[in-house]
């Protein structure tokens, strides 16, 4: 009976089912680990008060939101100096973020749990978000305005969120004048210094060149200087005003208005404020740069680098895996000098990518990059152009890691094609050239975009090479701004997978960051399911379109 | 459109209502001549010393066992045989007394001359408009205008128009097997031919289809040359005015086809269409 069941191939399928349930399992089970732990870091969490006995034995209060609890063994709490009075062989340790860099050093404690002496959730406890030193947890005393107090005790609150609504928009506007009018003068007047350097290198610099220069320097100088003077007024505008907080030592502080970002009291907040809360934490994470060492703020410049370089990665790698696909199927003679080539690229998916990094270095930034800036750039030099890493390079490196991957499934896809339908074309006066143009090709075109889902799946989840041919961990402008020619195929960018490696690994801030790897990792799958998405969307279409004739 | 009319089954030579009398093969204009055309594939001989005059405006029709050549020779007059790589041809091929395997012949140029309808219906997965229109795209004609015209005159010509007249651009590939053929046909066509190669055109369809195909080839003769390739020897006597027979590579015979299949000279030829063998 068992023999004949084992006989009966039965037993395979069953393994090979289970296998793939498994691998199903894991994914899933580890996508939705990414998701609950990376969604949960922007839900607000509620501020405790806890009455603590410190080392010293002196008690004291700790304020902060409660991340995590374990349990240690005695020894080790001995080891770190406490003195235990009983003898449990574990205690409850719990982690606490606790804020305040500014006042206490760093933003996380651990606290024994033995030692709590009381803990509460005091109403008026403000939480502050900050573009320096993190979070602020403690309580409001007054608000300044030029050092007069306006406001104390429960009014604070009122008069702080709207002159907290008035501090942000001045924020923004100035944000707007720096990054925009006056970044865009900063690139002309680059531009003109360029322009002048290469009509020194050409010998033109005429006394009416360089005075026509000078002339248009002077016209952005006072352009500069005037937004300056703006500038120089909304900065009085936005540092006039100032609370005063004491943490939970009792320390005042003094908190500036200008660096602030929200002011909220998690422990009043009802359901719905802390869904608000939740979407506005969450929209800043996809739409809005990084602050402090990447540790917080949002990772927009990492998605848009990402999206950017896979889609230049695309436009470079369809058209190289696809003549080179037509070449080795439908040009060349099917000998053994082909069928090595062929080998040959099949492998060339196997190198490790790093080593296509390296290449990409060698080969591209510094031959191609450090000569195309000899040719074409020379008024720029010392500094490089284009022979220093950049989202080009980047591109290119990927494009030549993964186009054996398009190589392969074009060459599947041409020979699915019927002969007959190439016989056709060729019976009505078409050359080979044109038969493949006009109608192999547009048939082949879903198998090519197989090919390139393959790419870009591989493509953006890349790191390793990257780092060594463009991605840095923060880019100060995108690659694609409104400033001539809007496309800088030069400029260094962000990376999700290296953002992820960035805040993860290389941070001074770890606890802080580590929720932020998972919500960055869930990103970074996201953007590659929906590139992923996008692709095979075309592919289904072109399919539909060209259905074969395999009837 | 007379679609009641079954096809029929037996030798009736003036099926179609044809009364002409035979072809004179020694005074008619010729179209098409191969002199002693030997074909290799690698090794292998595939065609022998072939000698044959093909009439200009005429319907001449290869038959012959399977593997006998037929469709070999029928495809070294648009010299479809090129995409063969192992293939070797020696003598002469003459179209309109030049030879198309001279090198100074442009393949393309003389498969816009020399059309072919395969065996299998291959429309393009494109729109039916531009299946017909793909071989007067692929000589730069794009003017809205002239392809209408084409278009429609190549479809009635191909019997096709008044099925598709109202969806000339939904796919091809939603026409039936015969409209398919047609379509091929039309496609063919459009581009003004001399001469019109079919590799057993009707073969892959039902006999309906079939009968509307030979309707098609007689309609077409007025103005083109066609050679058909069939296994049918009644489709060859419907609508052929000679015919050849091929056995083993060499061409046995080759004359009127009233006669040749009436009156044979050869016995391998009579064996053949009596049904003795193949």
């Amino acid at each position: 009976m068992i023999r004949h069941w084992i006989k009966s191939g039965q037993p395979w399928i069953w393994l090979s089912a289970s296998t793939v349930s498994i691998s199903l399992i894991l994914v899933f089970g580890l996508i939705l680990l990414i998701a609950s732990r990376g969604m949960v870091h922007f839900w607000p969490k509620e501020l405790v008060e806890f009455q603590y006995t410190e080392r010293s034995g002196q008690t004291g209060a700790v304020v902060g939101e409660l991340h995590e609890t374990e349990s240690v063994s005695a020894e080790r709490l001995r080891d770190a100096g406490f003195e235990l009075t009983d003898d449990d062989p574990f205690y409850e340790r719990l982690l606490i973020k606790t804020g305040n860099r500014d006042v206490g050093g760093q933003d996380f404690r651990w606290i024994v749990g033995k030692r709590i002496m009381q803990q509460s959730l005091p109403v008026n406890l403000v939480a502050i978000e900050r573009r320096e030193w993190g979070n602020f947890y403690g309580y409001l005393q007054s608000i300044k305005e030029k050092d007069q107090v306006i406001a104390e005790g429960e009014a604070v609150t009122q008069e702080l969120s709207a002159r907290l609504r008035r501090a942000l928009a001045i924020h923004a506007q100035i944000r707007e004048m720096e990054k925009g009018d006056i970044g865009e003068i900063n690139y002309a007047m680059e531009r003109l210094r360029l322009k002048q350097r290469r009509l020194e290198l050409d010998g033109e610099d005429t006394a009416a060149n360089l005075q026509a220069i000078e002339q248009e320097r002077d016209l952005y100088q006072e352009k500069y200087n005037k937004l300056q003077t703006e500038l120089a007024i909304l900065y009085e505008d936005i540092n006039r005003d100032s609370v005063t907080a004491t943490v939970a030592s009792g320390q005042v502080v003094e908190i500036p208005l200008s660096k602030m970002v929200r002011v909220y009291y998690p422990n009043v907040m009802p359901l719905f404020g802390k869904m608000g809360f939740y979407i506005a934490k969450l929209w800043e994470f996809v739409s809005d740069e990084p602050r402090e060492a990447n540790t917080e703020g949002g990772v927009f410049p990492a998605i848009f680098g990402t999206v950017m370089m896979v889609m230049i990665m695309s436009v470079m790698v369809t058209p190289f895996g696809v003549v080179a696909a037509v070449y080795l199927r439908e040009y060349a003679s099917q000998g053994v000098l082909t069928r090595t080539i062929r080998i040959a690229v099949n492998n060339l998916a196997g190198v490790p990518s790093i080593v296509y990094g390296v290449f990409g270095l060698g080969f591209f930034v510094y031959f191609l990059g450090g000569n195309i800036d000899v040719l074409f750039y020379p008024e720029a030099a010392p500094a490089p152009t284009f022979g220093t890493p950049g989202i080009l390079w980047s591109s290119l490196t990927l494009a030549i890691l993964t186009v054996p991957v398009v190589i392969v499934a074009t060459e599947e896809g041409l020979s699915r094609i019927p002969k007959s339908i190439r016989e056709g074309s060729l019976a009505l006066g078409a050359t080979k050239a044109e038969t493949l143009w006009r109608t192999v090709l547009p048939m082949a075109s879903p198998a090519i975009m197989t090919g390139l889902i393959l790419a870009i799946a591989r493509a953006a989840g890349e790191v390793a090479p990257l780092m060594l041919v463009g991605v840095v961990k923060l880019a100060p402008s995108l690659p694609l701004d409104a400033n001539m020619p809007f496309l800088h195929l030069d400029r260094k960018f962000m990376h999700l997978g290296f953002h992820i490696y960035d805040v993860g690994f290389q941070s001074p801030n770890v606890e802080a960051a580590r929720p932020l790897v998972y919500a960055t990792a869930l990103l970074l799958v996201v953007v590659i399911v929906i590139l992923n998405l996008s692709a095979i969307a075309i592919r289904n279409h072109l399919r539909e379109k060209y259905r074969s004739l395999e009837q | 459109m007379s679609s009641q009319q079954t096809p029929t089954h037996s030798i009736d030579i003036s099926a179609l209502g044809r009364s002409e009398s035979g072809v004179d093969l020694s005074t008619a204009e010729v179209c098409l001549e191969a002199k002693q055309l030997n074909l290799f594939y690698g090794e292998k001989q595939a065609l022998y010393d072939i000698d044959l005059k093909i009439p200009k405006q005429k319907v001449t029709a290869f038959i012959g066992p399977s593997g006998c050549g037929k469709s070999t020779l029928l495809r070294c007059m648009n010299r479809m045989n090129d995409l063969v790589d192992s293939v070797r041809i020696e003598g002469e091929l003459l179209l309109d007394e030049k030879d198309i395997y001279n090198k100074s012949v442009d393949v393309a140029e003389l498969r816009r001359r020399v059309g072919m309808v395969f065996q299998k219906p291959n429309p393009f997965p494109k729109s039916i408009y531009e299946n017909v229109a793909y071989g007067l795209r692929l000589q730069g004609i794009n003017d809205r205008r002239t392809l209408d015209d084409v278009v429609e005159r190549a479809l009635k010509r191909a019997a096709l128009w008044d099925e598709v007249r109202d969806r000339l651009h939904d796919n091809a590939l939603g026409l039936s097997g015969g409209q398919q053929q047609r379509l091929v046909i039309a496609r063919a066509v459009a581009i003004e031919p001399e001469v019109l190669l079919l590799d057993e055109p009707a073969s892959a369809l039902d006999p309906i289809s079939t009968l509307k195909i030979e309707e098609l080839i007689y309609e077409l003769k007025d103005k083109y040359t066609i050679v058909i390739v069939t296994h049918n020897m009644q489709q060859a006597a419907r609508v052929s005015d000679c015919t050849a027979f091929m056995y083993m590579g060499k061409l046995i015979e080759f004359g009127d086809t009233n006669q040749l299949f009436t009156n044979p000279v050869e016995k391998q030829t009579e064996d053949y269409i009596t049904g003795r063998y193949g």
